[in-house]
């Protein structure tokens, strides 16, 4: 395997491309039934850059996510995470592969709920088999504010402690690139502005490139880059941008 | 509402078989012992109807009717003389007199070695052959001839098949007399019995049967044929004043009814014995039923209230799950039913495996065995199913709204550790009351101890959900060693939900702690026997018969004297007797030799006493002293089975040790004993050579028993090993059947990590998104199996040893050692372990295969 990464290794460091996607399809089901929900994507991903993805119901945003961090795989197209096509590698290795190079975000928090706030934060780690860098846990939770609630279990942490702690288990392992699915999606307006802020803040303090998925226009708004995606296509591409630029391209998208 | 139940059931196939598994296994078993004792009690019934088919009435000798201990004894014979005066009586068309001894006939088989009836009877049958009784032959041919003059013998079938006897070959047979080889003239069978199970039968002509079985002039039955219009009761009259004084006439129809009964009793002591295994299984699958239908109600919740919002009642839903719980007990309970037709013959099959097979006939599929089958299967089903289903109907509405919507707590949730120890302290009351209330009767005790231990396992069980979590984390640390974060996982997981690990521990708990019992008291019973041997045997051999405990011919015993080496030889005769009334076992020794053989534990008297014993002196077990009021000097009336009298007086009483006494309750002089029993026989003859035994004298003495091939010489310590490894098949068997339970638990642990893992889905596909590989998901699902399995362990191991201290406890006056096989014990935590793993292969696989993006989006 290892002299297949190598033979895959593209120079991406050079080029500051960490994950990238070239002219991807993704087809569900077969014959009639059969549905396109990526018709041919491409993009790259920079580092330490924070993009966003909207994107109506159905526009294939999710599906996008999910084949740039390595858990679905494009009927055609090629995808890469820091280097390596990740079409050839069976599940173990895409398992490896996301466990070094990927963290994840989700819309309903997903903690487990036998274990402590820290031990979900460092379960990544532990899967992994790697050792606890004791000052980055620390820096890690003290990031997200949760110092004072390291022992509570997620039964006692509110929604958006919740999601602190999985913006936490996401960093701890220094991943490539982090993906945010909805990540504000079950959270009230307040709070989504503090996970957004924080999100915001990972990304300038750790450099941590970041993809997140959203149809909230203020989660977008924080973003280095926004791609709208419309019927399986990005149709258009604003950098840093104001919410309400935001709406206006979202409604010009679904004119469309 | 109940095709919503029943379109729910066949929704989740996996589950349905899995749960209805759990009740298949103990139904199955319960009408397979109801097939399997029925075609015996069949056999049994053919073969006794068959004996008597062409008799009318039967002339027998009047003997005593002593039974002790299962033991009854066989009638004495009549004089010969009695077939010619019974034939002369008016209105008797034939009579035929015939020899039936039902133990000292024994085959030697292929190897040499006596065949080894294990306790089953070995006749030796002499018949008339002559055309006029004909119509009395019991037997059929299957092959060859009649037996006839002294050379020939007729075999049974089962037998020839076995040792690969043809008619023609050359079998040695011993009886009273020594192994003397024989033509087989022909080979045959009771009626169309095939087999007798381990029984044998060889059949000579009448002289020769009488030569051989020391009853010359004697017969043991008359059959008798009346005339056509004569009644039997009619010639019983007329017979009776003919006949001499000892013998009797009975309807042929009495005489197989009473044989029945005798069999009868055995083959339910039989049912009894494997329906508490069924019951076992059943109550284990029980707990499967209901821990299964628990967490489907608690994952059906979001369904529950749903249903709820669009107008089902609380009624509605209760009957929609106790029909989902209905429909699983008939199901299940059919397949059992019919399952239990095979479980028939892999019963049988264990029974020949220990060679302890019993005769065999067509299956018997009685309507008793459906019905009552069909009826507990469903009933267990339903009761398991009826907290579930209440626990379904408190499902408020409101909950389908919710995200993660969990089923309420049940009202008497906080007082359920006051329950369980409340069940716990019954428990215990009925154990006590069933261990150390001495007047009860056996049945009312095995009742009243059957529901000590339900309600123990019960209670237990329901307190459990208390001690997952400390148990979890002693036995999960192996877990998070080996595991790393898998195994940590593992551990967590274990613990979520304390009441469904508890209960699918429990399951196996049940069957961990039963046979745990089996084994510390299995355990204690052979330190005893063993102490109990030593303490009385003093003699450096021991002579017995093949299976060791039944009593042989008296000649094998005065052959060792022709060993050289042989210093010291001293038999022990053994039979029935009737003491002031009391039934028991009399026993006649050498007051001379037997204390060099054999230790006395003197309470009145010492070894000097037996040499005055003089003719008519007894020495008595102190039990038997006491019970009987006997006190040295006083005079007894003893009954022999051959109906002779003798007043005995007590010289001396010594106390036996009561696990396993050596001698009967009373001893008398082995020359009185010869005078008073026809036939006597031996239960032992004891042997001291010079300088201890030696292969030399082994093989010596074994020489010199060749002729009587039942005997069989083993030094003290070979006989206590034999009797260990008899002892440890029986083990086995009740290992194999308790098997039964732990199965139905894996059931129900399989059951449980398959619901676990399809309610984790969202979380599992979390973890393998973050960086869990399928293996280490494997890994998860295995640790939480074999952590759960290990509680079951943890609280059947130390339940077992209770119960078996408790029993050990109430057998208090057997004197049974209590000993603790820890190797034993640690072999069971190892099953418990392999248990674990087996039962996670399975749900593991389904856990790793797993699509990621499917269960991340699951909800």
């Amino acid at each position: 395997m290892a002299t297949m990464e190598q033979e895959t290794k593209v120079p991406a460091a050079a080029s500051g491309t960490v994950v990238s996607a070239g002219n991807v399809s993704r087809r569900y089901g077969e014959g009639e039934t059969a549905v396109d929900a990526l018709r041919g994507v491409s993009l790259d991903v920079a580092r330490g850059d924070l993009t966003a993805v909207m994107g109506p119901s159905g526009s294939g945003k999710s599906t996008l996510m999910h084949i740039l961090a390595g858990l679905d795989r494009p009927t055609e197209g090629e995808v890469s995470i820091d280097g390596t096509n990740i079409a050839k590698l069976g599940d173990t290795e895409l398992t490896k592969l996301r466990r070094k190079h990927i963290g994840f975000i989700f819309q309903f928090f997903n903690l487990l709920p036998m274990l402590t706030a820290e031990e979900n934060v460092v379960l990544p780690l532990e899967l992994a088999g790697r050792k606890l860098d004791k000052a980055w846990v620390e820096e890690v939770i003290g990031k997200v504010d949760l110092l004072d609630r390291r022992t509570h279990r997620p039964s006692e942490l509110s929604g958006g402690q919740q999601q602190r702690v999985a913006i936490a288990r996401a960093l701890i392992s220094k991943p490539t690139v982090m993906f945010a699915d909805e990540p504000t999606g079950n959270l009230d307006s307040h709070t989504s502005g503090e996970i957004l802020e924080l999100m915001r803040e990972s990304v300038d303090a750790y450099g941590q490139t970041t993809v997140m998925v959203t149809h909230d226009a203020r989660a977008a708004a924080i973003a280095d880059r926004v791609l709208f995606l419309a019927d399986g296509l990005i149709v258009k591409e604003l950098g840093r941008c104001s919410p309400h630029d935001v709406l206006e391209a979202m409604e010009e998208v679904s004119r469309l | 509402m109940i095709r919503v139940a029943l379109r729910g059931l066949a929704g989740r196939k996996l589950r349905a078989v899995l749960t209805a598994l759990a009740i298949i296994l103990g139904v199955a078993m319960m009408s397979g012992t109801y097939v399997l004792t029925d075609t015996i009690d069949k056999a049994f019934s053919q073969i006794f109807d068959e004996s008597y088919a062409g008799t009318d009435v039967v002339v027998s000798g009047a003997g005593p009717d002593i039974s002790f201990q299962g033991m009854t004894s066989q009638a004495p014979p009549v004089d010969a003389s009695v077939v010619e005066e019974v034939q002369a009586v008016p209105g008797v068309a034939a009579a035929a007199g015939s020899v039936a001894d039902e133990t000292n006939t024994k085959i030697i088989g292929e190897d040499g070695k006596a065949i080894n009836t294990q306790g089953a009877p070995s006749f030796g049958f002499g018949i008339d052959f002559s055309p006029e009784a004909e119509r009395f032959n019991p037997l059929n041919l299957v092959a060859g001839t009649w037996p006839s003059g002294s050379g020939e013998v007729v075999i049974d079938a089962g037998t020839a098949d076995k040792e690969g006897f043809e008619v023609g070959d050359t079998v040695e047979v011993s009886t009273l007399e020594p192994k003397q080889p024989f033509e087989i003239s022909g080979i045959a069978r009771f009626g169309e019995v095939d087999s007798l199970g381990t029984a044998t039968f060889a059949v000579f002509d009448i002289p020769t049967a009488q030569t051989l079985l020391h009853r010359e002039g004697q017969v043991d039955a008359v059959s008798v044929g009346a005339e056509d219009g004569v009644t039997p009761q009619q010639l019983i009259s007329d017979i009776q004043p003919v006949l001499p004084e000892g013998a009797q006439v009975r309807s042929a129809e009495a005489e197989a009814q009473d044989d029945k009964d005798e069999i009868s009793e055995f083959t339910s002591f039989i049912e009894y014995f494997l329906l508490a295994f069924a019951g076992i299984a059943l109550f284990v699958g029980a707990f499967v039923i209901f821990n299964t239908l628990s967490i489907t109600v608690a994952q059906r919740t979001r369904e529950f209230a749903t249903l709820r919002t669009i107008g089902a009642s609380r009624r509605q839903i209760l009957r929609s799950v106790i029909t989902e719980a209905l429909a699983i007990g008939i199901i299940a309970s059919l397949i059992g039913l019919f399952a239990g037709l095979g479980l028939a013959i892999g019963l049988n099959r264990l029974f020949e495996a220990l060679e302890l097979e019993l005769p065999q006939a067509d299956t018997v599929f009685a309507t008793r065995t459906i019905v009552v089958s069909l009826l507990v299967g469903v009933v267990v089903t339903l009761i398991a199913g009826l907290f579930p289903a209440i626990r379904a109907t408190r499902v408020p509405p409101i909950a389908a709204a919710r995200e993660g919507a969990e089923l309420p707590k049940s009202r008497l949730a906080p007082f359920a550790p006051y329950i369980a120890l409340g069940v716990i302290v019954v428990a215990g009351f009925l154990l006590a009351y069933a261990m150390f209330r001495d007047e009860l009767g056996t049945g009312d005790r095995l009742l009243s101890i059957a529901g000590g231990v339900i309600l123990l396992f019960t209670g237990v069980a329901m307190i459990s959900s208390k001690l997952v979590k400390p148990i979890a984390a002693v036995v999960g640390w192996p877990a998070r060693q080996i595991g790393g974060a898998a195994g940590k996982l593992a551990r967590g997981n274990s613990i979520r939900n304390p009441g469904r690990t508890a209960a699918t521990a429990a399951a196996l708990m049940i069957g961990i702690a039963l046979v745990t019992f089996v084994a510390v008291l299995a355990n204690g019973m052979k330190a005893s026997n063993r102490e109990a041997i030593e303490d009385q045997i003093a003699a450096d051999y021991v002579v017995t018969a093949q299976d060791g405990f039944s009593p042989f011919v008296a000649e094998a015993g005065e052959a060792v004297e022709s060993a050289p080496d042989a210093e010291l030889v001293t038999s022990v005769r053994s039979e029935l007797g009737e003491v002031d009334g009391a039934s028991n076992y009399v026993t006649g020794i050498d007051p001379d030799a037997i204390t060099q053989a054999y230790t006395f534990d003197w309470k009145e008297g010492s070894d000097t006493v037996l040499q005055d014993l003089g003719s008519n002196g007894a020495i008595v077990s102190a039990d038997f002293a006491e019970d009987e009021n006997l006190a040295v000097g006083d005079m007894a009336r003893l009954l022999t089975t051959s109906n002779e009298v003798l007043q005995i007086q007590v010289k001396g009483i010594y106390e036996p040790p009561p696990f396993y006494p050596l001698l009967g309750a009373v001893s008398i002089p082995k020359a009185t004993f010869d005078t008073i029993y026809e036939r006597p026989r031996n239960q032992f003859t004891f042997v001291n050579v010079p300088g201890g035994p030696s292969d030399a004298t082994s093989a010596q003495l074994a020489e010199a028993v060749a002729a009587f091939p039942d005997a069989k010489v083993q030094t003290r310590e070979q006989w206590i090993t034999q009797q260990d490894e008899d002892f440890n098949q029986f083990l086995t068997m009740l290992y194999v059947l308790l098997a039964l339970s732990v199965i139905v638990s894996v059931f129900g642990m399989i059951n449980t990590l398959v619901l676990s893992v399809f309610e984790r889905t969202r979380e599992l596909g979390m973890l393998r998104a973050v960086g869990m590989t399928r293996r280490q998901v494997r890994r998860m699902v295995r640790h939480e199996s074999v952590i759960t399995a290990l509680i079951g362990a943890a609280l059947g191991l130390p339940l077992g040893i209770f119960l078996a201290a408790l029993v050990t406890r109430a057998l208090g006056e057997f004197d049974i050692r209590f000993s603790v096989p820890v190797d034993q014990l640690v072999i069971f935590a190892v099953i418990a372990v392999i248990v674990g793993l087996v039962a996670a292969i399975m749900p593991a696989r389904r856990a790793a295969r797993l699509n990621v993006l499917r269960a991340l989006q699951y909800e």
